[in-house]
C-alpha cells in the first residue's frame, strides 16, 4: 500500500517529498530538524475564543537547535510537549531503521489531516491535506574524514531541504479554514498546552535491504482512514 | 484601486506592513548575534506579540529601523533592505547579505486583511526565522569574536547588491498578497568568501606565537559551537547607543552598530578546506602524507594561496592568525601505521594561559586535537595502536632503542616545533595542499630537527647538554628552523635561578634512564667489544674443558 493510494480518496491532498542521506546518527538529528521545520509553519498559538465567534491567538516562541552530529540548526517552536511527541516517533523509527539493517532505507512520513464528524455508526473521517515524506537513506562510513565530510554535506543538504520547506509552504495553497469554536478539534490538535498544531500524525515505512517493505504503521493508517 | 479596500481594512493594513517591517529587521539582526535565540510561547495572549511570534524588540535595532524608515512604509519602489556584513579586526569588511522586503504591483484584491494577511505575514516570519538559520552567514556569525565581527545596516530605496561579489546566490523566503501590493521577502548572499583571505592576508605580516585571547576561557572541546548557553547578549549592545547614532546625520547614511559578543567559546573556524578536496590531492601510496593543521603563519601563507584558490570554499579563514592548532583528521584509509606528533606545537604555546601555570599541550581546541596524522614507514616494525596518540606531545615511538632516544631528545626539545618555510624537497615531489607541513624526509634522519634538534639559545642546562652533545653539533641552526620565543604568563621568579618555562621544559618529562643514556662510553664499548672478540674466544676455546663439565654438571 502506498501513499498514493490516500490520494486517490482526498481530493486536495498534497504530498512533498525530503529525501535526505546520512549516517546513521545522524538519522534522529535530521528527520527532526525537518519535521520541526514544518510544525513551525503549522502551529499557531493557543485559540481563545471569545463571544460573537472571534478569537484571539496566544504566542509562539521559537528555540534554536544546534545538531550534534550535524554542522547544522535549526528553529523549532518552544513546546515540550510537542518535543515529546515528536521525538518519540523519530526515535521508534530511527530503532526500526537499526533493526533493519544498515542498509536500510526508511521513510517518515508527516500528515496534516482534517477530522470530518461522521454519523453514526460511522467514526469520525481523517482526511489529509498535506503530507510530508521523508526518505532517509542510511550509510556507513568507514572513517573519521569521511565523517567529517558528511557532517558538513548534510548540513548543507539539510539548509536545501528548510529552503524547500518554506517554497512549499509560502505558495499558500489550501490550509483549512480557521474554525469556529465547535469545529476547532477537527482543525488542530488542541491537546498541547501552549501550542497549537494542526492536526497531524506521523507514520513510517522501512524497506529493508532486499527491498521488501515493512509496514506495519501503515496498516494502522488505513485501518483509521477506512474506519474499519 | 484604495477606494476598494475599506479605511479600516487600510488602516490594518498598513500597520500590518510597517510592524511587519520591524519585525523583519529584528529577526535578521538577532540572528546574526551570534547566539542562539530562545524565547517562551505564552498561550494567552500578550496583545504586545505581533504575529503571534515571540520576538523581543532590541530597542536600538527598532529605533534604528524607525529611524530609516522616518514614517514611510515599504511600497512599490521603496524596498527595505537590512545590509549584513562582515569586519576583521583589521578593518576589512565585506558584505555578506542583504535581506529585502519588497512590495510589489500585484495585488490580490480578494484577500481579508484582518485575518488571512495577518496569518500568512506571520507565516512568512516563521520562514524568516527558518531561513536566517540557513545561510552562510549564521555560520560566521555564530563564530564571530575577536576576528571580526557582524554589522547590520538599514537602508530604504532601491535594492544593492553589488557589494556581494560575483556569483551571489538569492533565496526567496516568502511573498504575502495583499489588496495593495504582494510583500516578497528575499535574500541575496555572497557565496565567494575567499577574497577576503587573499586581501587580509597580504597585509598582515606572519603574527607567529602570538596569541590574542591569551586570558581567554579555552574554547570547548567539540569542534561545534554546540550549545554554547551564551546569554543574549543585548545589554552591551547599549554601549554602543552613544556613538552609534552620534554620527548619522542623513537616514540614508551607512549607520552600522557593531555586535561585539562576548568572547567567543570558541574562535575555531573551518580553516582548512573540507577534507573531501584534501583527499584527493593526497597520493594514497605515498607515504609521507602531510599533517593538516593550519598551523603557523609562515607556511600558513601557502595556506592561504592554496586555500584562496578554491572559490568554492566557503570557509572562514579570518581565524587563522590566531588560531594555532587547527586540525583536520587527515586519516586516508588503509593507512596502517598511524604515529602521531604535533601536539609539541601548542605545548610551547599554550602553556602559561591558565593561572600562570604551564600545562602540557592542551591543545588550542580542547581535547579534539589528537588527530593529526604522520605516517612514519622507515622505522621498522612501528606499532600502529591507537594509544600513540596522545596529548601530551609524546614523540613518535619506535622500537629500536637509538630510536627511543631521539625520542627522548625530542621530548625534552620543544622548542621549534614549527617549521618555518616548506622543505623545497618535499614540495617539489607532492602535490599536497599543506605540503608545508609535511615531515621532513625521514630517510636522512641527521638533518631533521625534529631528532637532531638545534641548540636551544639559553639556559641550557647540563640534562640537555649531556643529551645533545652527539647530535646537535653536526645540524646546527637549521635555516629553516624558528626558535619560538617563550614566555608564558606569571612566569618571573626570583626565588629560582631558571625562569618557569625552563623549568618545565627540563623537568615536564621523567628523567633519562641511566641505560638507555646516549653516552660515548657505550659507543666505544661496543667498538671495544668488537675488538675484544677475536681474544676472548680464544681464551673461552682454552679453557673448553672446563665448560664441557660443567654444562654435564647441570644436566
Amino acid at each position: 500500500m502506498r501513499l498514493s493510494f490516500k490520494n486517490n480518496l482526498t481530493m486536495n491532498c498534497r504530498s512533498e517529498l525530503l529525501e535526505v542521506t546520512v549516517e546513521a546518527r545522524q538519522v534522529e538529528e535530521s528527520i527532526l530538524s525537518l519535521l520541526h521545520t514544518i510544525l513551525l509553519h503549522r502551529s499557531t498559538g493557543k485559540f481563545h475564543y471569545k463571544k460573537e465567534g472571534t478569537y484571539s491567538i496566544g504566542t509562539v516562541g521559537t528555540v534554536d537547535i544546534d545538531c550534534d552530529y550535524i554542522d547544522f540548526t535549526f528553529v523549532k517552536i518552544s513546546s515540550e510537549e510537542l518535543d515529546r511527541v515528536i521525538k518519540k516517533a523519530v526515535v521508534e523509527f530511527k530503532d526500526a531503521l537499526n533493526i533493519s539493517g544498515s542498509d536500510g532505507i526508511g521513510q517518515i512520513s508527516l500528515e496534516f489531516y482534517q477530522k470530518k464528524k461522521s454519523r453514526w455508526p460511522f467514526s469520525d473521517e481523517c482526511i489529509p491535506w498535506e503530507v510530508w515524506n521523508i526518505k532517509v537513506n542510511v550509510v556507513n562510513l568507514a572513517n573519521e574524514q569521511e565523517r567529517q565530510i558528511c557532517r558538513e554535506k548534510v548540513g548543507e543538504k539539510l539548509c536545501e531541504k528548510v529552503i524547500n520547506i518554506v517554497e512549499v509552504i509560502n505558495r499558500h495553497d489550501y490550509v483549512p479554514k480557521m474554525p469556529t469554536q465547535s469545529e476547532v478539534d477537527n482543525v488542530f490538535d488542541t491537546s498541547l498546552r501552549e501550542v497549537q498544531p494542526y492536526l497531524h500524525k506521523i507514520t513510517y515505512q522501512i524497506t529493508d535491504s532486499l527491498g521488501t517493505s515493512v509496514s506495519t504503521t501503515m496498516r494502522r493508517l488505513i485501518k483509521d482512514t477506512l474506519a474499519l | 484601486m484604495d477606494s476598494d479596500l475599506s479605511t479600516q481594512d487600510k488602516k490594518d493594513l498598513d500597520k500590518f506592513i510597517k510592524f511587519f517591517a520591524l519585525k523583519t529587521v529584528q529577526v535578521i539582526v538577532q540572528a546574526r548575534l551570534g547566539e542562539k535565540i530562545c524565547t517562551r510561547s505564552s498561550p494567552s495572549p500578550t496583545g504586545s506579540d505581533w504575529f503571534n511570534l515571540a520576538i523581543k524588540d532590541i530597542p536600538e535595532v527598532t529605533h534604528e529601523a524607525k529611524k530609516i524608515l522616518a514614517g514611510q512604509l515599504p511600497g512599490i519602489g521603496h524596498s527595505m533592505c537590512v545590509e549584513i556584513s562582515l569586519k576583521t579586526s583589521e578593518g576589512d569588511s565585506m558584505e555578506l547579505e542583504t535581506w529585502c522586503l519588497e512590495i510589489n504591483e500585484k495585488c490580490d484584491k480578494d484577500i481579508k486583511v484582518s485575518y488571512t494577511v495577518y496569518d500568512r505575514l506571520s507565516v512568512l516570519l516563521k520562514s524568516l526565522l527558518a531561513v536566517t538559520r540557513v545561510t552562510p552567514a549564521y555560520k560566521l556569525s555564530r563564530k564571530q569574536g575577536h576576528d571580526y565581527v557582524i554589522l547590520y545596516r538599514i537602508y530604504f530605496g532601491e535594492v544593492q547588491m553589488r557589494g556581494l561579489g560575483e556569483g551571489f546566490q538569492t533565496v526567496r523566503v516568502g511573498v504575502v498578497g495583499t489588496p495593495v501590493g504582494t510583500v516578497t521577502l528575499s535574500c541575496a548572499y555572497r557565496t565567494n568568501l575567499a577574497l577576503m583571505s587573499n586581501r587580509q592576508f597580504e597585509r598582515s605580516a606572519p603574527i607567529m606565537g602570538i596569541i590574542v585571547d591569551h586570558f581567554v576561557d579555552p574554547p570547548c572541546g567539540s569542534q561545534r559551537p554546540a550549545n554554547m548557553g551564551q546569554p543574549c547578549n543585548y545589554r552591551a549592545t547599549d554601549d554602543d547607543d552613544g556613538e552609534a547614532f552620534a554620527g548619522v546625520q542623513d537616514s540614508q547614511e551607512v549607520c552600522t552598530t557593531s555586535f561585539s559578543t562576548s568572547p567567543p567559546s570558541q574562535c575555531f573556524c573551518t580553516l582548512s578546506p573540507s577534507p573531501s578536496k584534501l583527499s584527493k590531492a593526497l597520493p594514497l601510496d605515498n607515504p609521507q602524507f602531510p599533517l593538516v593543521p593550519g598551523l603557523v603563519t609562515h607556511p600558513a601563507q601557502s595556506i592561504y594561496t592554496e586555500f584562496a584558490k578554491d572559490d568554492s570554499c566557503i570557509c572562514s579563514p579570518f581565524c587563522l592568525h590566531m588560531q594555532l592548532l587547527s586540525y583536520q583528521p587527515a586519516v586516508l584509509a588503509g593507512t596502517p601505521e598511524l604515529c602521531h606528533t604535533a601536539a609539541n606545537p601548542s605545548q610551547t604555546l599554550h602553556a602559561g594561559k591558565e593561572d600562570g601555570v604551564l600545562h602540557p599541550a592542551q591543545p588550542y581546541h580542547g581535547t579534539e586535537a589528537h588527530l593529526t596524522v604522520e605516517h612514519m614507514p622507515n622505522i621498522p616494525g612501528s606499532r600502529g595502536d591507537n594509544d600513540i596518540f596522545s596529548h601530551s606531545g609524546e614523540g613518535r615511538r619506535s622500537t629500536s632503542p637509538s630510536d627511543l632516544v631521539e625520542t627522548l631528545n625530542a621530548l625534552t626539545r620543544k622548542v621549534g616545533a614549527f617549521v618555518n618555510k616548506p622543505n623545497a624537497r618535499l614540495s617539489a615531489t607532492m602535490d599536497l595542499p599543506f605540503a608545508a607541513f609535511a615531515p621532513r624526509g625521514l630517510d636522512s634522519e641527521d638533518n631533521d630537527p625534529m631528532v637532531h634538534p638545534p641548540d636551544s639559545p639559553s639556559c641550557m642546562s647540563p640534562l640537555q647538554a649531556s643529551l645533545h652533545s652527539q647530535g646537535s653539533d653536526g645540524s646546527g641552526q637549521q635555516d629553516d628552523f624558528v626558535m619560538v620565543d617563550f614566555r608564558p604568563a606569571f612566569s618571573k621568579d626570583d626565588l629560582l635561578p631558571m625562569d618557569l618555562g625552563t623549568f618545565y621544559r627540563e623537568f615536564q618529562n621523567p628523567p633519562q634512564l641511566g641505560s638507555v643514556s646516549l653516552h660515548i662510553s657505550s659507543q666505544s664499548m661496543a667498538d671495544d667489544l668488537v675488538d675484544s672478540l677475536p681474544e676472548k674466544l680464544a681464551i673461552y676455546e682454552r679453557n673448553i674443558d672446563e665448560f664441557d663439565a660443567f654444562v654435564d654438571m647441570l644436566q
